[in-house]
């Protein structure tokens, strides 16, 4: 982190509060995601200024607005692309962004693949709860199959994607689960995830109380298993992550199930950042720069 | 009448058609001639049928002319297209073991060369190609040491053994032209003048790195990847960062990302990429982070002709995204103009903090063009508006509460603090928002504040028109005739005017080149007095002409338009203008005579 603080006070969690209350439903999932995130942020000690928060659109994506960082508000399913234009702008800011399964999974599924294999150095939080809230009620990229939404009143006949062997299959160099429910284990994953130099992925259930009658806290937390707990569990080892992550039933894995530190992030593979970030440049070609452009063509 | 010399190279793709062009535009340029080129090509990269047009002068020469100098066909199938494009005292140097040679127009001459006794085609595959080059320049009156100089330039990197072999080749090529073939009658001039030979790509690429552009993406689309080659290949030495995105949703959004956190941001892309664009740009106005996109027009819809031009892409600038938002439209005049209206436009975004578009088309981004180096100015005045990158003494680190992003202010512009900076915290928003940020899209809705912000945002429409210069009637005052166009026709427009005012018809020009802010009271005052008005454009249904009309209530006597794929030749506009003031017509639309 190049930005160094500036006050030397302690910051608190206070000092995260947004300029407004969240307006999510009494009971969301979205809530204890905000509370691990500001709860991170106050344990590392980064200030709020150097750090950007960027998001879609859907209930999670309202986000930004309700925490006291930096915010863009960005479209449905372009928050990636967005925030790796921020980051490649400006590698000294933290980026984290933040969304739903539907804007990440669904319309933004393309840039989600390749924000990954690109390693962009940010920390992408997916409120999953496995349905369209914001719209009332539809089914999701993550909706289970036989699922009764209002798009799919006779229940879903689509398989749901796997975001956790997809972020692993597309090179997703920190991949990660949390329960909304688990907050102290959620905020230990979102501090490493944002210290993790690379691309992570931090996929969390985050039950919807409203539409989504079938996933919710009390089906959850009997199935979530720590993989932390599991002493033999090696999170280096990729094809150990990619059978944990095709587990789902009585058992659901949360935690980290890969991380791996050997591959360079987008910004640090490009020697013109090497001087520090673009915007802090000259933004003037040099005249012997610009000359030699010029001469190329005479 | 300009003098001027016009060279058709055709062939299929893959045969080489490129390289004698270089060679040519090379030595001309250090004759101290300028030259406009124009390639019109397939989609395909082996095989069809390519044609490329340089015309050379000591004056500025605007666009490719009617008519050729000299015809190289590489192939038989060019020669039977195009032979009947020479003017009186031109000629066609052909390959005469494998082309038989059409039926030449009297006082043009057919100049046969025996290639396999010149060369040996066996070692070497464009014999035909470097023997035309050397036979052509010999008829042109130049000197041979020209085309060794560029010949030892463009094959040093494979060896001195190439070098000579090709050198020996032209050379063969140019003894044998003075031995047999008889010279043209205009020995092409010199002059002292050195211009730079450039594409609109080029030169949009270009002054994107002179107006401090540090991030450029894309995805690749003709007419438009050019500037992304350039860009990438510059991109270390300029200290610009490239991107190739997954699709132009993705390439629209990183630049904001990066406009966002305080850098110049640039792309580029054709109508299809565009269409993919334009929530982006909505987004661009909506949280009024300034960006550039550039729209290299070619021939719609959907994936259409991707090799020809158009201007046809017009309204889909002007109506890109939903809503209401302010933005600015330019369409260069030509190369030079490429090069130059970029820093003007990011000056424009940066201040009015609004997305700007850069209406070009096939015929500018892939033609040629020969540019004053002082015309290529990388030190052109940047103005980043109301930007905030470094906090005052006195912030704090949690947040400014004074700080309002989107201030209601008279003149619509609120001061833009960039990620980073301590004591300005705040979220740019999508959803329509106040002044400090907060949605006002949820339960904080209301409507005297959406009205609030959407008549900031508004109020900046005034500041970007005033920020920009009206148009000027070029020619004489008072002519029959005026042509009005718009970008990229302002040169064929010029020449047509030129041969119309020689013909006793006078003739005089106003090109548009803001199409927003449109200046529209300038335009109808500036047209008030003309006696004749003919909108000429490059698409089907007059795109402009239906624009001014909506802007002014503006309706001219006549339409000359063209959507055939390949641009106006100044003949096209003449005899149209003919036709129109004899009272035949008021919508003439040319028929393009060369198949290519």
């Amino acid at each position: 982190m190049a930005t160094a603080l500036v006050d030397s006070k302690r910051l608190a969690m206070t000092d995260f509060k947004g300029k407004v209350d969240p307006d999510w439903c009494p009971g969301c999932g979205d809530f204890g995601v905000l509370a691990a995130v500001q709860k991170a942020l106050v344990d590392l000690q980064i200030p709020n200024h150097s750090v950007v928060t960027i998001s879609g659109i859907g209930c999670s994506s309202n986000f930004p607005g309700f925490i006291n960082t930096y915010g863009m508000h960005t479209l449905h399913g372009r928050a990636l692309a967005v925030a790796t234009g921020v980051k490649l702008a400006n590698h000294d800011l933290t980026v984290l962004v933040t969304g739903g399964d539907g804007d990440g999974f669904g319309i933004g599924g393309n840039h989600f693949m390749h924000t990954m294999r690109r390693n962009v150095d940010l920390l992408y939080i997916v409120m999953d709860n496995q349905i369209y809230g914001l719209t009332t009620g539809q089914t999701s990229p993550t909706s289970r199959v036989g699922m009764k939404t209002k798009s799919m009143p006779f229940g879903n006949i689509e398989a749901p994607v796997n975001p956790i062997s997809l972020a692993l299959a597309a090179g997703a160099t920190f991949v990660a689960r949390g329960f909304s429910g688990e907050q102290k284990h959620l905020t230990e994953l979102i501090k490493q995830g944002v210290q993790h130099k690379g691309f992570s992925f931090l996929d969390v259930f985050s039950p919807c109380v409203t539409y989504n009658h079938d996933n919710t806290y009390q089906w959850f937390r009997p199935r979530v298993k720590k993989l932390e707990d599991d002493t033999a569990y090696d999170p280096t080892n990729w094809l150990a992550a990619m059978e944990k992550s095709v587990l789902w039933g009585d058992e659901i894995p949360i935690g980290k199930f890969f991380e791996r530190t050997d591959v360079p992030t987008l910004h640090g593979a490009e020697p013109i950042l090497n001087a520090g970030p673009l915007l802090h440049g000259d933004m003037r070609i040099p005249p012997d720069v610009a000359r030699s452009f010029v001469e190329e063509l005479m | 009448m300009k003098q001027t010399f016009t060279i058709g190279i055709g062939g299929a793709a893959g045969q080489g058609v490129a390289t004698p062009g270089d060679i040519f535009a090379k030595i001309f340029s250090r004759r101290g001639l300028h030259l406009n080129a124009y390639n019109a090509y397939q989609s395909i990269i082996r095989g069809g049928h390519t044609f490329l047009t340089i015309r050379t002068g000591p004056e500025k020469v605007s666009n490719m002319g009617d008519r050729l100098d000299l015809l190289i066909p590489l192939n038989q199938d060019a020669m039977d297209r195009h032979l009947g494009l020479l003017r009186s005292g031109a000629a066609c140097i052909y390959n005469a073991d494998t082309i038989k040679p059409g039926v030449a127009v009297a006082g043009t001459a057919l100049c046969p060369l025996p290639v396999s006794k010149l060369a040996d085609i066996s070692r070497n595959k464009v014999a035909q190609n470097t023997l035309a080059v050397g036979a052509g320049l010999n008829m042109m009156g130049i000197g041979f040491q020209a085309l060794e100089q560029v010949l030892t330039e463009q094959f040093k990197k494979k060896g001195t053994a190439m070098v000579a072999e090709n050198v020996n080749i032209a050379r063969a090529g140019y003894d044998y032209a003075a031995a047999n073939f008889k010279p043209f009658a205009w020995p092409l001039p010199m002059t002292n003048n050195r211009y730079a030979v450039l594409s609109g790509n080029i030169a949009m690429a270009m002054g994107g790195a002179a107006a401090g552009v540090k991030f450029y993406c894309a995805y690749p689309m003709s007419p438009s990847t050019g500037v992304l080659h350039w860009m990438a290949a510059h991109a270390r030495k300029a200290n610009i960062m490239v991107r190739q995105v997954e699709d132009e949703i993705g390439v629209v959004n990183m630049a904001i990302g990066a406009a966002h956190a305080g850098v110049r941001s640039m792309c580029a892309t054709s109508g299809g990429g565009f269409a993919l664009m334009t929530e982006g740009l909505g987004l661009s106005a909506m949280m009024e982070t300034p960006v550039v996109v550039i729209d290299c027009q070619r021939a719609g819809p959907s994936t259409g002709v991707p090799t020809k031009t158009e201007q046809g892409d017009l309204w889909q600038m002007l109506g890109a995204g939903f809503g209401d938002y302010p933005r600015a439209i330019a369409a260069p005049l030509d190369i030079g103009d490429c090069f130059k209206i970029i820093p003007e436009i990011f000056n424009l975004a940066d201040r009015y903090q609004c997305p700007g578009i850069v209406l070009c088309d096939l015929l500018l981004s892939e033609g040629r063009l020969s540019v004053d180096p002082k015309d290529l100015d990388f030190a052109p005045v940047v103005d980043r508006g109301e930007l905030i990158t470094e906090a005052p003494s006195t912030a704090g680190t949690n947040g400014n509460a004074a700080y309002k992003r989107y201030k209601i202010t008279e003149s619509g512009i609120s001061p833009r603090a960039v990620p980073g900076v301590p004591g300005y915290t705040h979220t740019a928003a999508s959803d329509e928002h106040d002044e400090d940020g907060v949605l006002i899209s949820d339960e904080f809705t209301n409507p005297t504040k959406r009205r609030a912000m959407m008549e900031k945002r508004m109020r900046k429409v005034g500041g970007i028109e005033a920020a920009v210069p009206p148009p000027e009637l070029w020619g004489p005052h008072n002519a029959e005739v005026t042509l009005i166009g718009w970008g990229s026709t302002k040169g064929v427009i010029e020449e047509a005017c030129e041969i119309l005012n020689e013909q006793g018809i006078s003739a005089n020009q106003l090109q548009i080149r803001w199409l927003v802010p449109l200046r529209g009271d300038a335009i109808l005052d500036i047209l008030k007095g003309a006696r004749h008005t003919i909108i000429v454009e490059n698409n089907y249904s007059g795109q402009f002409a239906r624009y001014l009309r909506s802007e002014t209530s503006f309706v001219p006597n006549g339409y000359i338009r063209k959507y055939d794929g390949e641009p106006f030749m100044p003949h096209h506009i003449v005899e149209a203008v003919k036709e129109q003031m004899s009272g035949k017509s008021r919508l003439t639309v040319p028929a393009h005579e060369i198949l290519v």
